[in-house]
């Protein structure tokens, strides 16, 4: 059994377009841009929506809960990791790790929940535990 | 407008090395342009339009004008990754189609092996404008683990199997035996794949391409000067590109941007898939091929692990011959981008001047496609179809 171990994560950047996103996710909280023009979510947020190109987003806190779309675990580093796409309930789907979890366990279609972890320096990320 | 027809691939060069860390990325350049110029019978001071991608050094263009010593009045500088000069041939097609230009000379060169690089398992940081970064890089996005999301959702949406993908290797495989310049010449058998060390799961170490130095360059040119030259004529009939992106969260991993720049290269170019004697497919993994075999419509979606299986990408054996000088499975993947080099071998199938055991049969229709960037998040895909007159 491999169990995912804590692997040392780069911190990210928050800028002027998604400082929103890391202060809520520094209170555990995982929001995504939603358009009040086309009412599509879009993931990274931007300003204008990638979809209809309406500058009338804003942000919606998610459920947390998802399923794993796709996902690989990197064997050859030097802490084994699980990077995958998560599509969230809500029907947007995420670029994350799958975390606290055996990593050869795992599944397409799995339930899982979002967690945040620490970064080296920076906001926590969200990722994703079995449910 | 139409560029079919319009231009002519007259010079072709792959260098020969496979580890460089004798000379300077700079001359690796000079040195695949020398080599497609000469190959074409035409010399520096003919070139009038110069294009390169952002392996090459320096300030791309400018740099590079200025160290060829090139006096130009066209140049384009895409950068696309491992596809960039196939749009590039495009782009050039397009250029000489409109007068702006008459010898376009395109270049790739890259000396990843010399500098140590981790090119398919270490993750690489975003500069810090760049938009998507903080919401990928940290999440340790390589090249390996990213292509294998996609063989992931491949297996699971289409029962693809490991043995399927690992077909790709091993025609590449029997191709790279007779190249002599290969940097992997064994032929490997599915269980040789299969039996690898796990890189990121379903991709073992022979799913993988070879980190390679290296480089390779085309030069285009008219009808008219083609038609001057004493090489075998080449025609670029049809070309097509496109970016694909994870469309701001609406994810779908099981097409690449070559459902839309194949289409529009055939549609160019008045032929079908099943016109093609012959193909080079990009090869960055065993995966990214059975992908782009079906976005091109070498066979339905989903069914590309039973397309690529038992000998039917091998030359000779099956159906599709692709990738015979071995590709970057096997021979090289100069600057960790390999689009350009699937052109040259298309080339030489064309010209005849494959190595004999290879070369396919009376070889008039050939296509050349490449992928750059993430096949799983954003990536670029140019489809080239090229005809011997
Ligand atoms: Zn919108």
């Amino acid at each position: 059994m491999a169990m995912a171990q804590d692997r040392k994560i780069p911190a990210p950047t928050p800028n002027l377009e998604t400082q929103a996103f890391w202060d809520a996710a520094a209170q555990g909280k995982l929001v995504v841009k939603s358009c009040t023009a086309c009412k599509e979510l879009h993931h990274y947020p931007r300003a204008l929506c990638p979809h209809c190109f309406s500058d009338k987003t804003e942000w919606k806190q998610m459920s947390g809960k998802g399923k794993i779309y796709s996902y690989t675990v990197m064997r050859r580093a030097p802490v084994p990791y699980a990077i995958a796409y998560v599509t969230l309930d809500e029907g947007v789907t995420m670029l994350t790790n799958i975390v606290d979890c055996d990593l050869d366990k795992l599944t397409i279609g799995q339930a899982v929940s979002v967690v945040f972890k620490p970064t080296d320096g920076g906001p926590p990320m969200p990722m994703f535990k079995p449910a | 407008m139409t560029i079919k027809g319009k231009a002519f691939i007259a010079g072709i060069f792959e260098h020969p090395t496979r580890k460089a860390d004798d000379k300077t990325l700079a001359q690796l350049h000079a040195e695949v342009a020398k080599g497609a110029l000469d190959d074409a019978g035409l010399g520096i001071r003919d070139v009038d339009a110069y294009f390169c991608a952002g392996d090459a050094p320096g300030r791309g263009v400018l740099s590079m004008v200025d160290y060829l010593g090139l006096k130009v009045r066209h140049v384009d500088g895409t950068d696309s990754g491992g596809t960039s000069y196939l749009i590039h041939m495009g782009h050039a097609a397009e250029a000489i189609a409109a007068g702006k230009c008459k010898v376009a000379l395109i270049t790739l060169a890259g000396r990843p092996r010399s500098e140590g690089q981790a090119t398919g398992t270490a993750p690489r940081a975003a500069t810090s404008d760049t938009p998507e970064g903080s919401f990928e890089y940290p999440y340790g996005p390589a090249t390996a683990n990213m292509y294998a999301l996609c063989a992931q959702r491949h297996i699971y949406e289409y029962g693809t199997t490991s043995e399927q993908l690992a077909w790709v290797k091993v025609a590449a495989s029997h191709h790279a035996q007779h190249n002599p310049h290969a940097m992997l010449r064994d032929v490997v058998t599915v269980e040789d794949v299969v039996n690898s060390p796990m890189i990121a799961d379903p991709l073992h170490r022979l799913d993988c391409c070879v980190i390679s130095d290296g480089g390779g360059a085309i030069v285009m040119t008219t009808p008219e000067i083609a038609k001057s030259l004493k090489r075998p004529r080449v025609k670029l009939i049809g070309q097509g590109e496109a970016i694909k992106h994870p469309m701001g969260g609406k994810v779908d991993l099981t097409y690449s941007a070559a459902v839309w720049s194949g289409p529009v290269a055939f549609a160019e170019a008045g032929v079908k898939p099943a016109d093609m004697k012959y193909a080079s497919i990009y090869d960055s993994f065993t995966i990214t091929v059975v992908m782009q075999l079906e976005d091109l419509g070498f066979c339905e979606k989903g069914k590309g692990g039973r397309f690529v299986a038992d000998g039917n990408l091998i030359s000779g054996v099956g159906k599709l011959p692709f990738n015979t000088d071995g590709g970057g499975l096997c021979s090289n993947h100069p600057a960790n981008r390999g689009g350009l080099t699937k052109v040259l071998e298309a080339v030489r199938q064309l010209r005849g001047e494959a190595h004999p055991k290879v070369q396919v049969k009376n070889c008039d229709l050939a296509l050349a496609h490449g992928t750059g960037g993430t096949l799983s998040s954003r990536h670029g895909g140019s489809t080239v179809i090229m005809e011997r007159e």
